[in-house]
């Protein structure tokens, strides 16, 4: 195929599918009835509840970042440049917060941090209090699980410029007479800079995005991402469509941001430095053991929320109810899950739903990484800018424009009756994965010898043949690591789901919220599991193929 | 079969990477595209493979017009510089591919693998993993898999540039030889002298995009059309001379003292540079005393080359010339010396300005 038809027909299924909503999103922000206005974004500016929704976001994400960073930036200096015993395992199992669904995060941290959660009883137990300590709810809670959850970027991002950044600069610098601290200063700072202000970007936006942290703990504490879940559950939708555009534009402009420093971050790591060169720090012995035992108890801590998942997993329903520790355990939650019709019905429609959604990223993210490494087009930009665009767009976001969009039948216009049916789910999926898969592709894409294609060509293989007996195969291993990646990522998504599902297409995630409500934590916690272990197992199998995941 | 190439024409955005190049490649010859990086020569080789579609002008193959066909209907055997041996088949799979694409019946292809291997000598490598193969296996796998749909002309593209040096002159002989028993047209792309004269009937010797000589080895190196062409295919003396006297094609012309016979292009007169080769020059001790009329200079240098010896001489202007001598003979060293012209291979002159 020519690929500027290929790549006509590519663009136009992206418009359509990622711009084309959003756009709709936007004129119905600008609508009364029939009538185009500003009167919407003036109801908006003059509501002070509005306001405050958009303030606490800002600040809140602005904090998310302060604080992943204060986390995330020490423990990379401490895992790249000082040694001590298990530190390679360890600096493997800090990246563990990423195995953590969205949700399932939240509810670890429910169970462990909540009121009744065992830190909250155990201080409770040992005070002699006859309430629980404290309650998790508000601001602070959801700034003690993004913290949790996003210190992993600044993590990531610093250990990656760190084990590039030559040591011989630092030696260099010590050299010319500067002290350990006026080398930090005024050498590897800067240095870092980059990847700091890339983390950093990443993080806000994320924090701008999340749901599931402010839906659960935010009690009467607003944000705009749980603004536009109310306004529209309370059929405001010209303010919901508002604040949507509003979340949007901020976060559309962090990308931007993120992609001009993600730029200069690849090209100050373009020096080759001895890996972990400054790791030769000396340290004495006391200083060794201090350090172990530091990074040991980070550690311990930072995988409580995988250990208490489990843990409750294994409690049955009502008998865990004022002891600390539960006094019972069974398999029960698991043969329920797997028995039980209306526990196993959401895991059959996640995994039915996860697969058709992932099938299709697998075809597109084929086809517009081979027309983005291999051909000149015109129009390449515009193909490169729509496949990360959805990466901008947080779950409210999407799920608003899918429902003002795809809610009429009119062909004509592009929209159809989706909301309420099977396919809107595996389509926001879909959509919400589409940087995720492209990426793997591209990298895979990027890895080899297009003299392999030409040499097909040249052995009389049609462009089909050279796609499915050279291409296909030499992408499928990168390619595949990201599919699945994105597969568990659909089988787990909750933002999207919960403004778009329908009864009888009950995903995993709303099944999760609908056991906590009923109390069951226990099936929560089993369904909770179930995700961590197909995370766990993606990520072992496909380990390295996938260079960075973009975040949730 | 026969290989036209009219007026054949690439442009990048503004830069012109070939220019107007015309040739006619005979059937079963073998021409080399030969010049340094960035003349055009593997733009060409591209286009003619239906990699890089002309600008503007013709390729034609055999009686057909097949500037506008795809790679993939051409047939065009290919040799890439990388191999570019498919990683995830093995070697029966990779000299397979194109008689599949072919259409060619599985039988048949049973058949017509293991012969193709046999004439690369690699007999029974069939299930063998084509990245544990060494760089040479590689580069006949690369050439049975180009040759086992037979195609009319085969392309190589610096086929050998992957080699280490003592497997290359070998493999080179052995190619060679190959390609002639099957009686193949072939078109190589390289950079290295050598190369191209070892392998090639004829050579055609590219700079920035455009065709400066189209000749045998022979004639390349015995009668260079441009000064260009005279340093890429050998090396070359250039001294600064004077037209004395014309006589048809030749002359004689004034070099430093000395009168020496000259190829001359028509229309030359006045000052002129000299083109002459290493071994046309001889050397002499200035107190020899016989009468020799040279050039005077001074040895600075004596090299030990092997079937000859070659001599650095200052002359008395500051130019160094290079004078190759057959043999070891006597040793002159560091001494003053006269500098003869023999008339083998001819000496040549170029306008002043020439490059």
């Amino acid at each position: 195929m020519r690929p500027g038809a290929l790549g006509a027909v590519v663009i136009l299924l992206l418009i359509w599918l990622v711009l084309y909503p959003n756009l709709f999103v936007l004129g119905d922000s600008l609508r009364e009835g029939a009538e185009w206005t500003v009167e919407n974004y003036r109801r908006f500016a003059e509501s002070s509840s509005e306001r405050e929704a958009l303030w606490n976001s800002v600040w809140i994400s602005a904090a998310s970042v302060l604080f992943s960073g204060l986390i995330g930036v020490p423990l990379a200096f401490l895992f790249t440049r000082y040694s001590f015993p298990g530190r390679s395992i360890l600096g493997g199992l800090v990246a563990l917060p990423v195995l953590l669904p969205p949700l399932v995060g939240v509810i670890a941290f429910l169970f462990l941090y909540g009121e009744s959660g065992f830190v909250a009883r155990t201080v409770q137990g040992l005070l002699g209090l006859d309430r629980p300590p404290w309650r998790l709810t508000g601001p602070w809670a959801i700034l003690l699980v993004h913290s949790y959850t996003m210190y992993v970027y600044f993590y990531l991002f610093t250990s990656a410029a760190l084990a590039r950044l030559d040591g011989g600069y630092a030696e260099a610098a010590a050299a010319l007479g500067a002290s350990r601290f006026t080398t930090l200063r005024r050498v590897t700072l800067p240095m870092l800079a980059p990847a700091l202000a890339g983390a950093g970007l990443l993080v806000f936006m994320t924090s701008m995005g999340s749901f599931s942290a402010p839906y659960i703990f935010g009690g009467g504490f607003r944000v705009l991402s749980t603004q536009i879940y109310v306004s529209k559950l309370n059929g405001d939708l010209a303010i919901a469509a508002v604040e949507t555009v509003i979340l949007a534009g901020v976060s559309i402009a962090f990308l931007a941001m993120l992609q001009y420093y993600e730029a200069r971050r690849i090209y100050t790591g373009a020096g080759k430095g001895a890996v972990g060169a400054g790791a030769a720090a000396k340290q004495g012995r006391g200083t060794t053991t201090l350090l172990g035992v530091l990074a040991w108890s980070l550690t311990i801590l930072l995988l409580l929320p995988h250990a208490t998942v489990l843990l409750v997993s294994f409690v049955p329903e009502g008998t865990w109810t004022t002891q600390l520790f539960p006094p019972t355990y069974s398999a029960e939650n698991y043969v329920n899950l797997f028995s039980r019709p209306e526990m196993l019905t959401p895991i059959v429609n996640s995994f039915q739903m996860a697969t058709i959604a992932t099938a299709a990223n697998v075809v597109l993210a084929f086809l517009a990484a081979y027309l983005l490494v291999r051909r000149q087009f015109r129009g390449k930009a515009i193909l490169g800018a729509l496949v990360i665009l959805p990466w901008a767009l947080p779950g409210t976001v999407l799920a608003m424009a899918l429902a003002t969009t795809f809610n009429a039948d009119q062909p004509l216009a592009g929209r159809f009756l989706l909301v309420g049916t099977f396919a809107i789910l595996p389509l926001a999926y879909f959509i919400r994965n589409i940087p995720l898969v492209t990426r793997a592709a591209l990298t895979s894409f990027r890895q080899f010898d297009p003299a392999l294609e030409e040499a097909s060509a040249s052995l009389g293989a049609s462009w089909t043949t050279t796609m499915r007996r050279v291409a296909l195969p030499l992408v499928l291993p990168g390619l595949a690591a990201g599919a699945l990646l994105a597969f568990v990522t659909a089988l787990g998504e909750f933002v999207a789901s919960i403004l778009l599902y329908t009864q009888r297409t009950r995903p995993i995630s709303i099944a999760i919220l609908s056991q906590l409500r009923e109390f069951d934590f226990g099936g929560a916690a089993a369904y909770g599991v179930f995700l961590i272990a197909l995370m766990a197992l993606v990520f072992m199998l496909g380990y390295g193929k996938v260079s960075g995941t973009p975040g949730t | 079969m026969k290989l036209s190439l009219e007026a054949l024409s690439k442009r990048f955005g503004t830069t012109v990477a070939v220019r107007e190049l015309s040739l006619e490649v005979h059937p079963g010859e073998f021409l080399s595209l030969l010049g340094p990086s960035g003349c055009g020569k593997t733009t060409t080789l591209r286009m003619i493979a239906g990699f890089e579609r002309p600008t503007s002008g013709r390729i034609v193959l055999g009686e057909r017009d097949v500037t506008d066909l795809p790679a993939q209907r051409r047939g065009m055997g290919m040799v890439f510089q990388s191999y570019a041996l498919f990683p995830h088949l093995d070697v029966f799979e990779n000299v397979a591919f194109g008689l599949k694409a072919k259409g060619v019946r599985a039988s048949e292809i049973r058949t017509k693998v293991p012969e193709a291997l046999a004439r690369v000598d690699l007999t029974g490598y069939e299930k063998r993993a084509v990245q544990a193969l060494s760089g040479g296996q590689q580069q006949r796998v690369a050439l049975a898999r180009a040759l086992a749909p037979e195609p009319p002309v085969l392309l190589l593209d610096e086929p050998l540039s992957n080699l280490d040096a003592a497997l290359r002159e070998r493999t080179r002989e052995e190619l060679r030889a190959l390609l002639k028993r099957i009686g193949i047209t072939a078109i190589f792309v390289t950079h290295d002298q050598e190369e191209a004269f070892a392998l090639s009937d004829r050579i055609a010797v590219l700079r920035n995009g455009e065709l400066q000589q189209l000749g045998t080895p022979e004639e390349l190196y015995r009668t260079p059309s441009t000064p260009f062409v005279a340093t890429f295919v050998g090396r070359a003396n250039f001294i600064e001379g004077r037209v004395v006297t014309r006589d048809g094609e030749e002359g004689m012309v004034e070099v430093g003292g000395a009168e020496w016979r000259v190829r001359l292009h028509s229309h030359q007169e006045g000052r002129v540079r000299v083109m002459v080769r290493p071994e046309a020059l001889r050397i002499v001790p200035s107190q020899s005393g016989n009468g020799a009329v040279g050039l005077a200079g001074q040895v600075v240098d004596r090299r030990f080359a092997g079937a000859n010896t070659a001599y650095r001489v200052r002359m008395a202007g500051g130019n160094e010339l290079l004078v190759t001598v057959p043999g070891h003979g006597r040793r002159l060293e560091e001494q003053e010396v006269l500098v003869t012209a023999e008339q083998d291979p001819p000496l040549h002159a170029f306008p002043l300005e020439s490059s």
